[in-house]
């Protein structure tokens, strides 16, 4: 809600102050749009076709000028979601693989934590992989949420090999006939070439055992992060074919707009979002609610 | 997704500009445009973006145009030497106390590094002073926290003092400071739990830790990556509690940083520290000069300078 509000608040600041279509005017909106965090490339390239729209429909008041700029957003927001799927990928009938990767500190663990309490709650059977056994803690934070959750777990000790925890844990899953495996990978920077290839190696362990797996590949984002997330996405994309985001500490910040960018520069659908840290901080992406509750009160 | 430098930017806007004796009207604003959005794109928050090129541009206005320059080269120089002026001095020490043990406390959003930093930091003075500092587990929501600095304690091999989950924080540190002094350690680091700051409760007891223990050095850890947001978060905790520095980390990354200028600009504490990687190792003094570069996209002004 915070989201919504804020970006909303900022809009209608911009538009009090309007008088005129002049390029100051655009100056400020640009700097609104990036305030926001819809991205760089994005706020430029958006007041740029504002600029030739607002001019093609000779939109001179400020309410003239407000419809044609969030209609645009909202058009340009929706083309580039043509198909796209914000449910999670699962198997009807068999083991469903999800793979978390991600930076450094964006909050893998916790989601993991939180989505393997929902499918347990759907009655599922869950495992969880701690296949980071790098970090200091990473395999103990893990093992408190499989506790709490009241859900299994495969764990090796500090510093062995992921990939050996998840060709392991895929074989229990198996064999034990679980629904859902979820896998915890060590935050990586998208830069270090041989902490990727070791995600990538990690994927291939997991696609031998079962073709189709893994079934989802969650690259979890952190909200309050800037113009690198999208290097985030771009880098993690290419190595490990994600096939969703998942959006954490939205609670922390009044920026939602990286969504925007998210969607529009990298076409990959967010799935989740988290809204702190308790194990029920936890929603849906719900794509169209969050466009239109971003503009529910500019648009008439 | 062209991450351009200014750079790249600028040769292009440089171009059309001719070698003159002032810098015109014209010259500038062009080349401002270019740098406005070279900063936004580095994440340098917006409202510090235009209180910066507002400065640049009065001080830049009608300057003599050295020679071997062109005009909007020599917008640059002004601007790499107001960025770097604003990025403070370079090497601050930490801050030290007359009697041991020093105080250091950590504070931040969570997952900025907090706790990696607590352990980074006191290897360093292990190692540069030879100290015995004791590491206090202050952080008891995450899952595992106190085993995580545990384990960080054991790999450097200093002491951690914990106290389980069920006690509070505030007690912990009054504990943990009371062993410190029987012990004669001459640093404590104090690591606490990441947090909102806009969370009165959690930011309530990082003011009563802070009102107890009278810690030398309060840092602000805060991750490189971070966005627009940079400022509100950098205001919230210096208002709070009187930071008295700062440690951006995972610099090893490929973001440009721009956050470090949004937080000197609004807390004006010094950046004491950079985190460059998950190695206890990976610690290093701040570099105003580098951070500024970074943040512009620019290897090296000179070679700008000789390009065009
Ligand atoms: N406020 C808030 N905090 C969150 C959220 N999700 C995770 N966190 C916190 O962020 C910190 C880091 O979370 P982790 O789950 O350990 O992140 P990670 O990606 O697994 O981190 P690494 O394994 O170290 O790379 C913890 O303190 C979490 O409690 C969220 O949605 N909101
Ligand atoms: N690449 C890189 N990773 C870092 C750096 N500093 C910390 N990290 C990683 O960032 C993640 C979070 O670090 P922590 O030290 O757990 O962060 P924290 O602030 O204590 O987190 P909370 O206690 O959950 O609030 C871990 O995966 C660290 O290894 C750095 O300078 N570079
Ligand atoms: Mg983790
Ligand atoms: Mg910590």
């Amino acid at each position: 809600k915070k989201t919504r509000s804020s970006f909303m608040d900022k809009l209608n600041r911009l538009f009090a102050n309007f008088r005129s279509v002049d390029e100051d005017f655009f100056e400020d909106l640009e700097d609104t749009l990036i305030e926001s965090d819809v991205g760089f490339d994005m706020a430029v390239k958006l007041t740029d076709e504002l600029r030739d729209e607002v001019k093609l429909q000779n939109a001179k008041d400020s309410e003239a000028v407000k419809n044609v700029i969030v209609k645009k957003m909202i058009d340009i927001y929706d083309e580039a979601g043509n198909g796209e799927n914000n449910n999670i990928n699962l198997v009807n009938d068999g083991l469903s693989v999800i793979m978390f990767v991600g930076v450094n500190g964006v909050g893998k663990t916790t989601t993991i934590g939180k989505m393997a309490k929902l499918y347990k709650n759907q009655g599922k059977k869950v495992l969880l992989a701690a296949a980071d056994t790098f970090r200091a803690g990473a395999i103990q934070q893990l093992n408190v949420w499989a506790q709490r959750d009241g859900v299994d777990i495969v764990k090796k000790e500090e510093g062995s090999d992921p990939a050996a925890v998840v060709y392991e844990a895929v074989q229990k899953a198996q064999k034990d006939n679980y629904d859902v495996l979820f896998v915890d990978t060590a935050g990586r920077l998208q830069n270090k070439v041989n902490l990727m290839n070791e995600l990538a190696k990690m994927k291939k362990v997991l696609t031998r055992e079962i073709p189709e797996a893994p079934h989802e590949v969650l690259l979890t984002l952190d909200a309050t992060t800037g113009q690198n997330a999208l290097n985030q996405a771009k880098l993690f994309k290419e190595v490990t074919n994600v096939t969703g985001i998942v959006l954490t500490k939205l609670d922390g910040t009044a920026k939602g707009g990286i969504i925007l960018a998210i969607r529009n520069e990298l076409h990959l659908p967010v799935k989740y979002v988290g809204l702190g840290e308790k194990v029920t901080d936890l929603s849906k992406f719900n794509p169209s609610e969050y466009v239109y509750g971003l503009f529910k009160d500019l648009v008439n | 997704m062209a991450f351009e430098g200014l750079t790249e930017r600028l040769q292009k806007a440089m171009r059309s500009l001719r070698g003159k004796g002032k810098v015109s009207e014209s010259d500038l604003r062009e080349t401002m445009r270019e740098i406005r959005l070279a900063l936004l794109e580095a994440d340098v928050n917006f409202t510090v973006v235009r209180k910066f090129v507002k400065n640049i541009r009065e001080r830049a206005k009608g300057a003599d145009v050295l020679e071997g320059l062109n005009p909007a080269q020599q917008i640059v120089k002004i601007v790499n030497e107001e960025l770097t002026k604003t990025m403070g001095e370079t090497d601050v020490p930490l801050n030290k106390s007359e009697k041991i043990p020093t105080i250091i406390m950590m504070a931040g959003l969570q997952g900025a590094g907090k706790t990696t930093t607590a352990g980074k930091l006191a290897l360093k003075l292990k190692k540069e002073e030879n100290a015995r500092p004791l590491m206090i587990a202050a952080d008891i929501y995450r899952p595992a926290a106190i085993d995580q600095l545990e384990q960080v304690g054991k790999q450097i091999e200093v002491p951690v003092f914990q106290m389980g989950t069920d006690i509070e924080p505030l007690d912990i540190v009054k504990a943990g400071l009371a062993q410190a002094k029987e012990n004669h350690n001459d640093y404590v680091l104090i690591d606490t739990a990441g947090r909102l700051q806009i969370d009165e409760k959690l930011m309530d007891e990082l003011k009563d830790i802070k009102a107890y223990a009278k810690p030398d050095e309060i840092l602000l850890v805060v991750d490189a990556m971070t966005g627009q947001n940079a400022v509100e978060t950098a205001e919230g905790f210096n208002d709070a509690l009187d930071i008295t520095g700062v440690v951006l980390t995972k610099l090893d990354g490929d973001t440009r940083g721009g956050a470090a200028l949004s937080i000197r600009d609004v807390t004006n504490k010094p950046i004491k520290f950079v985190g460059q990687g998950e190695k206890m190792t990976a610690l290093d003094v701040f570099h105003p000069d580098r951070m500024a570069s970074r943040i512009l996209g620019m290897g090296d002004i000179l070679s700008l300078i000789e390009k065009t």
